[in-house]
Parts: structure tokens; sequence; C-alpha cells
């Protein structure tokens, strides 16, 4: 069997199993309605996770999408306060905007030679100060394209609703597998995580594919602020701080190789779902606290690094005996 | 005598950087450098630089030493949140100071002792393997103080965070004795020259005989009881321990200290008196914004726009474009004719 699938199935087999422990304890778990919720609730931190996917493939790190959703946020409630524009006008402006950000961090990455976690670094400094500039307090956004955009659903058997903002990530995920497995800059973004100096012997467009890496998690995030205003109807500037850990997080739980190279956008898609099940266990549970969250996901984030690490020393192993 | 010019060379862009900042805070604020002593205690901006300046500070000394091997400990702030929580609950627990204090630093050395056996032993990348810490660590602070803020009163505890000794707040003494102790220990010993070695090239010194696991173990392990320190006095600062915001986002101006004080991200050579510089600078920074009136939102971008300068100067290409563009530079040929014309 294929090494590569072997952390895929683990975390399949985890989340499987874990549904199964909630659901022992509380049937009400494999209801549509809670499905629809978790899909609901997680739905910017999954679109936000699908741009993290392709970053750590590439073996670099984004640390500014949870302050560039937190900007998006602001940006938008911002902009529907102060002119007439249409939201989609709005949306149009700030998705050009994030991915010219995530653009020009992915440029000074790859033409500074710098290392991507400094550089983004000084981008989450500067979306979350543009967030600050534009308004310190939380901007409500009532404008009725929004409460249209909020009540669009899709009425699943059993009652269960599956939002706008939950049917969107599931398309971006889809979007997310075709993008890395089926076009040429998909397998140019492994190349690039396997080596770059391979890659470039090999042909491989290294600066542009590093540019295009990190203007498509620049829009994802965009893409991922304009689900959030969706979700919350305000732009807050203090909002999703932390969110880049847990897009990070969800990419190592759903078997990505932090060192680049090898990973399922498939996978992050579990990864989302499992950290969204521990939260949904423990607002069923009633009295267990929510830090108990944060533990069990640095448990499993550790249970996921040392199986990767096993792995990769074990196929190493193989590789050396047979060659 | 070189090594002195030597040393002063290094850290003359850290210094000029601090004089700007802080000449262009006192043009903006004329009063800036006027220092009282009251209560037996000092007062003054200057004084309040250095105190609030002093977490940062602590956590850089640690912070200094990691990325010169090369890593990075991202779990630093969630280090202080964990043993700022310790020593609250020890100290409400009615465990007496001495004790508390050694609760609180054996916790910090114990954090730092996994992060240190995730790199050296399992040898996981530093930002993966500090990044579990990250997140699991505040948890694990909550934990321990029960999901509330655990306020205490006992004078011995709070002198760590706003008493002072010799009229000086006693954090800044504490950062100034633990940079000082830190430096004698890796300057007057080999220890040093070895972290900058596992820094260049881990293989390289681990085959040159170098015992690269106990040290990297002992480098996250100091880290940690820079962190221990750091959230001690964080915790006496508010006379509780606030396991969600302590030191939050301290771990990101600790690295930035660190990149300001010219020790690259890559590894390799450091020095402690520039990182411990660069952290007066981001204080400085902080406070003159919050002294000329800007309003503190700003306070980020400006960050970010300190960031990207540092890159640009210790960028790579950049360096190759001004060999290119500078003026040829003096051949051997010359130089030995000068030579023999002297």
């Amino acid at each position: 069997m294929n090494a590569r699938l072997l952390p895929l199935l683990a975390t399949l087999v985890i989340f499987l199993v874990a549904y199964a422990i909630c659901y022992a304890q509380y049937p009400a778990m494999l209801s549509t309605r809670v499905i629809g919720n978790l899909l609901t609730d997680n739905a910017f931190l999954g679109i936000v996770a699908v741009g993290m996917t392709f970053v750590i493939i590439s073996g670099g790190i984004d640390l500014s999408v949870g302050s560039v959703i937190a900007f998006s946020g602001v940006f938008i409630a911002v902009m529907l306060r102060d002119t007439g524009l249409h939201p989609v006008v709005v949306f149009a402006l700030l998705l050009t905007l994030t991915t010219l950000f995530g653009a020009a961090m992915g440029g000074v990455i790859h033409f500074l030679e710098m290392p991507p976690f400094i550089v983004t670094l000084a981008g989450m400094f500067l979306a979350r100060g543009m967030a600050y500039v534009l308004s310190i307090d939380s901007v409500p956004i009532t404008h009725e394209f929004y409460e249209v955009l909020q009540r669009s659903y899709w009425l699943m058997p059993g009652k269960g609703r599956l939002t706008l903002i939950g049917g969107m990530m599931l398309i971006v995920f889809i979007a997310g597998i075709m993008l890395a497995h089926r076009t040429r800059f998909g397998t140019n973004v492994y190349a690039v995580g396997g080596g770059v100096q391979t890659a470039r012997l090999m042909g491989v467009p290294v600066g542009r594919t590093t540019v295009g890496i990190y203007a498509l998690s620049g829009f994802l995030a965009g893409l991922a602020g304009i689900v959030f205003s969706i979700y919350t109807s305000a732009g807050y500037s203090l909002a999703t701080v932390g969110v880049e850990l847990d897009a990070i997080a969800a990419v190592v739980i759903g078997g990505t190789l932090l060192t680049g190279g090898s990973g399922f956008v498939a996978g992050t898609l579990i990864g989302v779902l499992i950290m969204g099940l521990i939260q949904t266990y423990i607002i069923f549970d009633g009295t267990l606290s929510s830090w108990w969250t944060k533990i069990l996901i640095g448990m499993l984030l550790f249970a996921f690094i040392v199986l990767q690490k096993g792995l990769v020393w074990t196929t190493g192993k193989r590789r050396m005996a047979g060659g | 005598m070189t090594g002195l010019k030597l040393f002063s060379r290094r850290i003359l862009p850290q210094l000029v950087t601090l004089a700007v900042v802080v000449g262009l805070i006192s043009i903006m604020f004329p009063g800036f450098f006027e220092i009282s002593i009251a209560n037996g205690r000092l007062y003054g901006s200057p004084i309040d630089i250095l105190n609030r300046g002093a977490p940062v500070a602590l956590l850089a000394i640690g912070m200094t030493l990691v990325i010169a091997t090369g890593g990075i400990d991202l779990s630093v702030g969630a280090v202080m949140a964990i043993c700022g929580a310790m020593a609250a609950w020890g100290i409400t627990e009615g465990y007496g100071l001495g004790l508390t204090l050694l609760m609180a630093l054996a916790a910090g050395l114990a954090c730092g002792l996994w992060n240190g056996l995730l790199v050296a032993v399992l040898g996981i990348q530093p930002i993966v393997a500090t990044l579990i810490l990250m997140v699991a660590g505040r948890g694990i602070a909550q934990l321990i103080t029960e999901g509330a803020i655990l306020t205490f009163n006992h004078e011995g505890l709070i002198f760590f965070g706003s008493g002072s000794l010799f009229t000086i707040p006693t954090p800044i003494i504490i950062a100034i004795v633990t940079g000082a102790l830190v430096t004698l220990i890796v300057r007057r010993s080999a220890l040093g020259m070895l972290i900058e070695a596992i820094g260049i090239n881990l293989r390289a010194s681990t085959l040159a005989g170098v015992n690269t696991r106990v040290l990297l173990i002992a480098v996250y392990m100091a880290s940690g009881l820079c962190a221990a320190l750091a959230g001690v006095i964080a915790a006496a600062d508010i006379r509780g321990a606030d396991a969600n915001n302590a030191g939050l986002w301290l771990e990101l101006d600790a690295i930035l200290a660190v990149v300001i004080g010219g020790t690259s991200l890559l590894g390799g050579r450091f020095s402690l008196i520039a990182s411990l510089i660069g952290a007066l600078i981001i204080q400085a920074v902080n406070t003159g914004i919050l002294l000329s009136g800007f309003p503190p939102e700003f306070n980020l971008i400006i960050k970010a726009g300190i960031i990207l300068i540092i890159l640009v100067l210790q960028s790579p290409t950049i360096r190759t474009m001004v060999i290119f563009l500078s003026p040829a530079p003096v051949s051997q040929a010359d130089t030995e004719k000068q030579a023999v014309n002297q």
C-alpha cells in the first residue's frame, strides 16, 4: 500500500471512531441538523485551511490569514456603511486586494529569499494594523443582500440546513482537490515542496508558483473573510485571532507533511471536521470546559506529527534497503 | 582591544536605531527624560520603557539561544501563561513564596524539556514542535486556574512585578541579572560557540563530537526558564494569572527583538546584548506611539514596516546586488603595492 495514504487513512479512521463514540453517547449527533451546523460553524476555517494546505505542501507557512480575515470583515463593513456600493462590488474589490496582498508576500519570499515564517509574520501585523486603522469598534452589517445570503439554505432530509456558507466551503474543497491533483499548478506546488532545487532543475517555474501559492492563500483568506462576515453580520478588527494556528492544526491533522511535498486537500476537510467535532462534543456534554478543546487539539497534533515522523523514517529505511 | 572594537561594530546599528527612536520621541515629547524618585522607586518614561520591556527582554534572551541553533520557540507566550498560573495557584494554595517560585520555574523547565525532546530526540522541525505547546499551553494554564482569573495578594510575590530594589523596579533587575548571567555562561565557556556550530550545521557538529542532543535540549530548557521568569513577572504585575491573555503574542515580539538584534533566523552567530537592545527598541516604539498621541492602532503597521526593512537588509539577494553595484574593491595587488610604498 502507498505509505503516503497512511496519514490520510489514520485521519479518516480517527474521525469515524470519534464520531461513533459521540453517536453512542448522544444519538442526536448523527442528525443532519448537527452535521449542517458542523459545516456552517467551520465554513470560514475550512476555506482558509484549503489555502493553508497548498502553502504547507509547498513547504511554506502563512501566518497572515487570521489577520486577513479580520481585515476583510472590517473592510466590507466599513465600505457598506460609508459608500453606496453593492456588496458584490465590495466582495470583488476585497478579493482583488487580498489576492494582491498574498501575491506580494509570495514575491518577497521568492525574490528576497527570506523564510516564509517571518515574511508572513510581517503580513500578519500589517493586515491586523490596517483593520485597526479602518475601525477599532465592531461595525454591524445591515444590508438586505446580507439577509438574503444568510437566509438561503438547502433543507436536507431530517430538517438539517446546508447553509450557503457551508455549501461554499464544500465547493472550495472540491475546487481545491481539482486544483491540486488535476492541474499543472498543483503538480508544480508538490514539486516545489519536494525540493526547490530539484523543481527548478526539472523546469518548474518556481517564482511564478510561489507567488501563485501565496496569492491563492490570500484569495481564500479574503473569501473566508466574506464567509465570516456573513456568519457574524459584522466586521471586527479583533476577530479571528489565532485562526492561522487552527488552520495549520487542521492541515497537520489532515495528514499533510509539514516538511512539504506530500499531503491531500481532502485530508484537511476531515481535519477541520475533527476539530469541529471536538467542539460540538464539548457543547453536547455541557460539563467539560472549553479549554479541553485546546488540549485535545494539541494532543492530536502531537500524535499526528509523531505518526508522520515514523512514516518518513520507515519509508526512508525501506528506500535505503531497496536501493 | 580588537574584540571590543568588533563587538561595538556589531551592536552599532541597533544602538543607532534605539538612539533615533528615543530621539524622535524626545522631540515630540520634551519631558521624556524626566526621572523622579517617589516612594523609594524611580519613575519616568525611560524607566517605564525598561520596566515594560523586561518580559520581552527575558523572552528574547532564551529566544536568541534557540534561534542561534537554527530553531524557533513559538511556545514562550503559552509557557508564560502556564508559569504565571502555576505561581498564582501555588501562592493561593499557601505553599509559601520559595516553593511557589520553584514550582513556577520547574514548570517552565518542564515545558522546555518537552520542546527540546521533540526537537532533539524525535527530530521534529522546531516550528512544528513548539506549535503543539503553543496551542495546548493556554488550555493547560486554564486547567491550573480552573478557567478563572486567579488573583492573589501576597506581598512577596507582588514584589517581583511592581516592587523595587535600590529604587530600581524588580523586573528590570531580573532581566539585567539574567542577561548578564547567560552572557557570562555562554561567552566565558565554549557553550556559545557550540550553540553557533549547531546552528550553522547540525550534522557536522554532531560528527565533530559536539553532544548536539543534550545541548539542544538545554537550549530549549533555557528558553522555558526565561519564559517562566517573564510569566511570574507578568502575573505579579497584575496580581493575578490570566490564562487567556498573559504573554499573548509576546513570542512574536521576542522573535522580532532577536531579528532586530541582527541574529539570522537561519541560525549561527548570535548576540544577546543586541537582542536585548532589540527588545528595548520595540518597547520604545510602543511607548513612543502612546506618548506622541498617535492612535495605538498604528503600532502594528510600524512593526510590519520594521520587519520589512530588516528583511530587505538581511536578504541574500539584496546583498549580492549591493556587492555587484558597489565600486570595485581594492584588489590584492593594489594593497600590496601600497604596503611596499609605505
